[in-house]
């Protein structure tokens, strides 16, 4: 019976380590993946065609830059609406509301966060896009600040939770402490509450900014995917095309193996890349915010 | 809490018995059904459905699934090996034939129906006919305002299918680059591609500034289609069943489905009723032009 | 002069409250509007047969059964391949893990699957699943992609679960004679389970309402029955939504948003329910 008992202990052991490093395995995998279907591109494609300013890919043109640009003017829109309006919630729902409508709002900005894009993107096209053109007197109403308000819209319920999270760790002695001194609520909340909580808010703010440069379905419908690049100001409010709707709209149509497979491969590669880069800087702040803490604590 | 859970599982669970009844009647009569994969052009794809759906009344141990995606998408798929009938509303280019080649697989063409390209407006613009070249020039971008072309002072906002679809690159090669194979003009670069036909209706239908072009039968009543004349002082042509079989509209193309070498079997009677009476008057339903 | 700086403290601070209320109404406003719009716009069109019935005419009448049976398929086979491993992962990370370079290695891989755009997921399947693995365009496929790109909610949320479990609990165990796996089983797994249902739940509703992860590995447009093997392709809730709203020519509107309005009711109630587990788990828990 302990023999046994052991025994059997020890292949589930091993199956949960096993289940533990899967994660790894994954993102290599995924990885792995990208880069055999993806590198062929740099072969296959000269890199300064890759870096032109024409995406046309059915006559050789594979310039990334429009795409490239139209995906950053988009999550940038994105983040300037969802960053404050997010942080914004979170401060309101953890620092200002009383006890029962916090249960009230936090479920409900979840529920925000569960809409699928698919649904946003179709609001989008009947009823945001028509409606922005009427009101900035703009000659379409696809445009990447369509995108940007529905893209903020999906944002701001990762950013509100996770900072509401982080302001709600903080502990109560910092705010008594606050108080005490004599200063105001809001006086607490801003110069108190929320610099103690850096780290949660940016990793709150990185993980919005993330779901806002890969989000597909939505910035497919109501941007328009013109292949312009996107550089002056007012390219906010004109047409663009991301590259993960690019990868969308072209994916089912390239032969297997072709060059353009390649170049959306490719471009699947920066998308991951970026999204990597992202969370590397995200996860660093945030152990380096810990380091400094333990320290102060200690 | 376990009550939740088991009320759930159970709803769960008459749910997919309900839908698993009907499969398993299905299913029994599967036994000896035949399966035709069929997909490809957004142009073809409600012609294919409506097809399929009259089909399968008639025959029902044959199931077709019917799947868009462009022209450039059916055809992939044929060249991959992963549908029985690409459907497409250009012909395959040299290229795909050669690629299809080197994998063991060779498409041959049947015509299936015809199509007129209806160029649409809104209908609040006052502007009701243009030339090829006028379109053309608008597209690529040297025409950038409708005063330019007798209308009112407004951007010209153009859209267009996305590359992958057939009636993209017939539009391109056709009315942009006026049928010239040398020529290379483009689509201008803020053309908007939209991801369907729907999508091109929806703007137009709302922007006075919007231009569109798509296949006449996805062209609803309430949006105004140009007249189009293939030279200036030439004469102006609405599309319909009769100027495309007459030749004078300009803009009018074949509809294909490409197979893997002849057809025979369930394919060939399929392919053989789309050529019917009974299949092509579907076609003129729809507002496509019937093969003969 | 010190009180009028103490009047302007609180100036400050009611036009700080006022602009931070402000924002949370125009956050919160939006999505109450949403769903209440979608409900009287999409209400008219819900009937039995518009539930249970295939459509007709070009999906331009009917039902939608088979896309609601559809996204059940694909839900079932994300939870089959993500919910086993995920959960084994979590205790792996709860449990076993040390604090070394590797555990860290781990969590950083987790964040990066979490962050991974859902359409480099659909590349990604398509490239592994649907050609080189030859499933095809597949329920299988399909499920694969979906289930690793929920893997880090499982994981995150059940690791969570499983630490809000206090030690004592363990040391009793322990000092009681079981063994770690038997201590894991039996009553840390069982206290942290309403966490891990709820994380379960909402990541598997982010699966149901996700479009490209599935547009080039198992969505049709149309299939005439309902899939009969995992092999076969399906049609599911938010890729129709996504044709029928872009792709089929005189769709009657109130079709659209009834179908955007099954595609929400299911999300929001996977989402409810998780909710109810949370607050009560909450409410019954012990320490």
């Amino acid at each position: 019976m302990e023999k046994s008992l052991t025994w059997r202990e020890f292949v589930i052991t091993r199956l949960i380590q096993a289940s533990g490093y899967s994660a790894i395995i994954f993102v290599l995998l995924i990885f792995f993946f990208l880069i055999r279907e993806g590198l062929p591109a740099l072969v296959e494609v000269k890199i300064s065609s890759l870096l032109s300013v024409r995406w046309y890919p059915i006559e050789g043109y594979f310039g990334l830059l429009p795409l490239i640009t139209g995906s950053l003017i988009v999550t940038l829109g994105a983040t300037l609406i969802a960053v404050p309006l997010g942080i914004g919630t979170a401060v309101y729902i953890s620092e200002i509301a009383p006890r029962w409508m916090r249960e009230i709002l936090k479920p409900l900005v979840e529920l925000l966060g569960g809409l699928p894009s698919v649904v946003l993107g179709f609001l989008g096209i009947l009823i945001v896009s028509p409606f922005l053109r009427v009101l900035l007197d703009l000659p379409t109403g696809l445009t990447a600040f369509s995108g940007s308000l529905l893209l903020g819209a999906i944002a701001v319920p990762t950013v509100v939770s996770v900072a509401e999270d982080a302001l709600d760790s903080v502990p109560r002695a910092y705010r008594e402490g606050a108080w005490a001194l004599g200063a105001t609520p809001w006086q607490t909340i801003w110069r108190v509450t929320l610099p103690a909580a850096r780290s949660g808010v940016l990793t709150a703010i990185m993980l919005g900014i993330g779901r806002a440069i890969g989000e597909t379905m939505t910035v497919m419908m109501v941007t328009g995917n013109a292949p312009v690049l996107a550089i002056k100001l007012g390219s906010l409010f004109s047409p663009v095309r991301t590259m993960t709707a690019t990868i969308a709209a072209e994916m089912g149509e390239v032969a297997n193996g072709s060059s353009h497979y390649h170049v959306l491969f490719f471009i699947g590669m920066v998308l991951f890349l970026i999204s990597l880069v992202v969370n590397i800087i995200a996860s660093s702040v945030v152990f380096r915010a810990k380091k400094r803490a333990e320290r102060i604590l200690s | 809490m376990k009550r939740v859970l088991t009320v759930f599982l159970g709803v769960s669970f008459l749910i997919i018995s309900c839908g698993s009844v009907d499969a398993s009647t299905a299913a029994a009569s599967d036994s000896s059904a035949k399966y035709i994969e069929n997909k490809g052009s957004d142009t073809i794809v409600n012609l294919a459905l409506a097809w399929a759906e009259k089909y399968q009344a008639e025959h029902p141990d044959i199931r077709i699934s019917v799947t868009g995606g462009g022209s450039g998408t059916g055809i992939a798929a044929l060249v991959n090996g992963t549908v029985d009938i690409a459907n497409a509303s250009r012909k395959i280019k040299d290229e795909e034939i050669a690629e299809a080649k080197s994998k063991g697989i060779n498409p041959v063409e049947h015509i299936i129906a015809r199509d007129a390209i209806a160029v649409i407006v809104n209908p609040k613009n006052p502007v009701n006919q243009l030339t090829l070249q006028q379109i053309s020039d608008i597209y690529s971008g040297k025409t950038s305002n409708w005063s330019e072309v007798g209308g009112e002072d407004r951007p010209i906002v153009k859209l267009s299918r996305e590359t992958n679809s057939g009636t993209h690159v017939y539009f391109l090669e056709t009315v942009l680059r006026l049928g010239n194979k040398d020529d290379k003009t483009l689509f201008s670069m803020d053309t908007l591609l939209l991801p369907s036909s729907e999508g091109i209706v929806s703007e137009v239908r709302s922007n006075p500034n919007a231009v569109g072009y798509d296949g006449l039968g996805y062209v609803p009543e309430d949006l105004k289609t140009l007249a189009i004349a293939k030279e200036a002082g030439g004469m102006y042509v609405l599309p319909s069943i009769q100027t495309v079989n007459d030749k004078t509209y300009a803009i009018a193309r074949d509809l294909y489905m490409y197979t893997d070498g002849e057809p025979s079997g369930v394919i060939k009677e399929y392919l053989d009723w789309i050529l019917s009476n009974e299949a092509q008057q579907i076609v003129a339903d729809l507002g496509f032009v019937p093969a003969k | 002069m010190k009180r009028l700086f103490a009047q302007n403290r609180h100036a400050v601070q009611r036009i700080g409250f006022s602009l931070i209320t402000l924002m949370a109404v125009i956050t919160v406003l939006p999505i109450v509007g949403t769903v209440i719009f979608i409900l009287i716009k999409g209400g008219p069109a819900i009937s039995w047969e518009f539930l249970s019935g295939f459509p007709h005419d070009g999906m331009r009448a009917g039902g939608i059964l088979p896309a609601i049976i559809g996204t059940l398929y694909l839900t079932t086979g994300t939870a089959i391949f993500s919910v086993p491993l995920g959960i084994a992962a979590a205790v792996y990370l709860a449990e076993y893990a040390q604090d070394n370079r590797l555990t860290r290695l781990i969590r950083l891989a987790i964040i990066n699957l979490a962050g991974i755009p859902s359409v480099v997921y659909g590349l990604f399947g398509l490239g592994l699943f649907v050609l080189f693995l030859k499933f095809g365009t597949s329920i299988l496929a399909a499920s694969l992609t979906l289930s690793i790109m929920t893997l880090p909610v499982i994981i995150s949320t059940s690791e969570e679960a499983l630490r809000a479990v206090p030690q004592a609990f363990r040391t009793v165990s322990i000092s009681l004679g079981a063994t770690r796996w038997q201590t894991i089983r039996r009553i840390v797994l069982k206290e942290a389970l309403p966490g891990i249902l709820t994380g379960v739940i909402l990541g598997l509703e982010r699966a149901a309402g996700e479009t490209a992860p599935i547009l080039f590995t198992g969505a049709a447009f149309f299939l005439p029955r309902l899939p009969g093997s995992p092999f076969d392709a399906t049609m599911a809730l938010p890729y129709h939504l996504f044709v029928i709203s872009t792709q089929v020519p005189d769709m009657p509107i109130q079709i659209q948003y009834g179908t955007a309005l099954v595609l929400l009711a299911f999300v929001l109630t996977m989402n409810l329910i998780a909710t109810v587990i949370r607050s009560r788990a909450r409410a019954r828990r012990q320490w």
